[in-house]
């Protein structure tokens, strides 16, 4: 996808955030030095777009080490933010779902509290496999919440995917292996696991996503390849803490952020990639099916500052 | 729930203590730590910003009373201002003269709204209000089918597309399922919208319209409690358009800190009416400002855990069950249906976060509800003879009834062990109060 699509995509999503944000940064350094208001004032900023208490202090510490050394001046302290803000979000491959799969299926293991958009994140996730021509299979282990299996399957057939289920209240182990196993013998190259939507703090539910998890690789050696943790934008500092009991429990690769065509700022993404370093992957700016966007931490900087 | 903004507001505290009187510079340090807490629980900026203003006031001002230490006199005025942030007292929700009531839910996406709507229906109908629901989201796939298993389960009844048919627009199907309700003598309808973002003008005049059209008796903002700083931005988007009647503050049975209630309240005015405790349809709760205050400053909420206690334990079983125990006749039958009552209360480690000082001591240790299964386990592979007249236990027996339930037998004697202390431990508490006994917890 050319970058210059992508960022129109990201700035629209974004498109409340960046005014908002940007007229009160210009008025807080309107000064020419980085004074104490104004440091102030951008910490009071990045802590109002959920970036935390901790990562906003540092940061504006930080702005305030780099500004020592140089010249400083308005355009500075703005060019001087953008590049702290990038530094911790930055890193990490960008999703790619036309890049080399590790194994054959490759598995992708979705999990996250409830609501977030899980499904909703599946359904265009396998759009992208499906858009650059891989073969997609849809493991309903959401077998909790009413009707979550309809919604996968609604998604399924948009997408062009298949799907395995099982009846509302089955062992979401055993679909998982099911699927895999499936997907095994049709040759699929994509199975995306959507699992029901669980608190972290829930010590049995997440026993029982170990348990899935461990039925995936029973079948196929080294599955999941990826676990997203998806998180909505919306959410404030107890994204830490669902991140981190997540992780512990699945070793979570990526993180998909959603639902950023809203007022929230997602500023929740510093605090995360600053304390825990696992990368954002996919960010969620729309209800269109490909409103699902490959994280590119640069661009999400530059789209929330830009001027 | 809280449990943080409790443990900071506690360490603030305590550095407080020892000291003879509030100055200057310890409020100072006590409130940045509490701005620092509430901004951690995502409590707004602004709001937190007011909130400190008001602690500022009260603790330097003439309120502060002599007899306190300042650490107390700071657990006092945090509490208060607290308790009027969040509303001073619980509003039930408001019901039509003519009925049916209608209540319209509304909220972003993935906050529980359908979930909520199942559990408002459940609780109205235990109240004796024949609940009616309204599938009237559109959008999402599967999401009147959602609503149709909710119902199913609760057996209520739902109107959605099946009824008006697939083309009928969200406004249409509102108007009809009121209707509908009416005909059938339901008395309050529920209506369940689609989730969406308070910047789509074109949805959110589409609930503008409903509103118009169906005159709700309620109006829920219905919020996830894991907002963050935009609680505020959304909340009052909300309002401005809808002027909603209340919010609803749904997955309360995570870590979040819910500094959104707080938020929510506070820029609307609106009282938060409602919390919603757990996955299962009957974790449902009544907001009360003050316990939730409360429970902030660790002081735990006892009305609380008695009002679920109440609801599960029927008067007629606990009447029963206090013969039995001055019969000195408990069983472990009793037993079992005691378990069962409790297990009906809600996870055990909610529970616990009601009793005061429980938050504190138990933290870290992971209640598990899996517990009550073993246990179960073992009585249910007891013969009925066995329940009534646990004395005839001897090792074969336990050894049979650890086969049957698949524990060992030591996990049987130590269940009858248990059993036989709290058979005394009863038989002592009849003897001393033989009054009404409306909740007896099988062990402490």
């Amino acid at each position: 996808m050319a970058v210059a699509g992508l960022l129109e995509k990201v700035r629209n999503g974004l498109a409340k955030t960046r005014s908002a944000m940007v007229a009160r940064i210009t008025t807080a350094i309107s000064g020419d030095a980085l004074d104490e208001e104004a440091a102030d004032e951008i910490e009071e900023i990045l802590i109002q777009a959920d970036v935390g208490v901790d990562a906003a202090v540092e940061i504006v510490d930080r702005l305030r080490e780099r500004l020592r050394r140089a010249e400083s001046g308005a355009e500075q302290i703005f060019v001087s933010l953008r590049k702290e803000l990038c530094q911790i979000a930055g890193g990490g491959v960008p999703f790619d779902p036309g890049a080399e799969l590790t194994g054959k299926p490759h598995v992708v293991l979705v999990v996250g509290v409830n609501g977030v958009g899980k499904t909703t994140t599946i359904g265009k996730l396998a759009r992208l496999y499906r858009d650059s021509g891989r073969s997609v299979l849809l493991a309903a282990c959401d077998t909790f919440r009413a009707a979550a299996v309809p919604q996968l399957e609604i998604w399924a057939e948009r997408a062009g995917a298949n799907i395995v289920r099982a009846q509302q209240g089955a062992d979401p182990a055993a679909v998982a292996f099911d699927a895999v196993s499936a997907a095994l013998s049709r040759d699929t190259d994509v199975v995306l696991v959507d699992t029901a939507g669980r608190l972290h703090t829930k010590v049995n539910l997440m026993e029982e996503l170990k348990k899935v998890r461990r039925s995936l690789g029973k079948q196929c050696q080294g599955a999941p390849h990826e676990t997203l943790l998806v998180l909505d934008a919306t959410t404030g500092q107890n994204a830490l803490s669902q991140a981190r009991q997540f992780h512990l429990a699945t070793e979570v690769t990526g993180l998909v952020l959603t639902k950023l065509d809203g007022t929230a700022k997602g500023g929740i993404a510093f605090a995360l990639r600053r304390e825990l370093g696992i990368p954002i992957k996919l960010i969620g700016v729309g209800e269109g099916e490909d409103d699902l966007q490959p994280f590119d931490g640069e661009t999400f900087v530059e789209a929330l500052l830009e001027r | 729930m809280f449990d943080r903004l409790t443990e900071r507001l506690d360490d603030v505290f305590r550095k407080l203590r020892g000291q003879g009187r509030i100055t200057e510079r310890n409020i100072d340090e006590s409130l940045r730590e509490i701005r620092r807490a509430l901004l951690e629980a995502d409590v707004n900026f602004q709001v937190a910003r007011s909130f400190l203003h008001a602690v500022r006031d009260k603790a330097t001002g003439r309120e502060v009373l002599r007899s306190l230490t300042p650490g107390q006199q700071m657990v006092k005025i945090v509490h208060d201002e607290l308790v009027s942030l969040l509303g001073r007292q619980m509003e039930p929700v408001k019901l039509a003269d003519h009925p049916p009531t209608v209540i319209l839910l509304v909220g972003l996406q993935g906050c529980g709204k359908t979930t909520f709507a199942g559990k408002l229906a459940l609780d109205f109908k235990k109240r004796g209000r024949p609940p009616f629901l309204v599938a009237a989201d559109v959008y999402r796939p599967a999401a009147d089918e959602q609503l149709r298993t909710l119902g199913g389960s609760i057996e209520v009844p739902v109107f959605g597309l099946a009824e008006t048919g697939e083309d009928a627009d969200p406004v249409e199907i509102c108007r009809r399922g009121v209707e509908a309700a009416r005909k059938s003598n339901r008395s309050v309808v529920i209506l369940d919208t689609a989730g969406r973002l308070s910047i789509d003008d074109e949805m959110m005049d589409e609930l503008v319209e409903i509103r118009a059209l169906m005159h709700p008796h309620e109006i829920l903002f219905v919020a996830d409690s894991m907002l963050g700083q935009d609680a505020v931005e959304t909340a009052s988007r909300f309002y401005e358009r809808l002027a909603f009647t209340g919010s609803v503050l749904t997955k309360m049975d995570g870590d979040a800190r819910g500094g959104a209630a707080l938020s929510i309240r506070e820029v609307t005015g609106q009282p938060v009416k409602f919390i919603c405790t757990g996955e299962g349809l009957e974790a449902l709760e009544t907001f009360h400002p003050d316990r939730i205050a409360s429970r902030i400053l660790g002081m735990g909420d006892v009305v609380s855990l008695v009002e679920k206690a109440e609801q599960v334990f029927d008067g007629e079983k606990a009447e029963k069950m206090e013969a039995k125990l001055r019969q000195e006749a408990f069983s472990f039958d009793d037993f079992r249906e005691q378990l069962q009552a409790i297990k009906k209360m809600g996870p055990l480690d909610q529970l616990m976060g009601m009793i005061p000082g429980a938050g504190k001591t138990l933290k870290g240790v992971q209640l598990d509800d899996n517990a009550f299964v073993q246990v179960e386990a073992i009585i249910n592979s007891m013969t009925a003879k066995e329940r009534v007249q646990p004395q005839i236990l001897n090792g074969s027996r336990r050894q049979r009834i650890a086969r049957g339930s698949g524990t060992t037998v030591q996990d049987v004697n130590r269940l009858v062990k248990q059993f036989q202390s709290m058979q005394k431990m009863v038989k002592q508490m009849s003897r001393m109060k033989p009054g009404r006994m409306k909740m007896s917890m099988p062990f402490a």
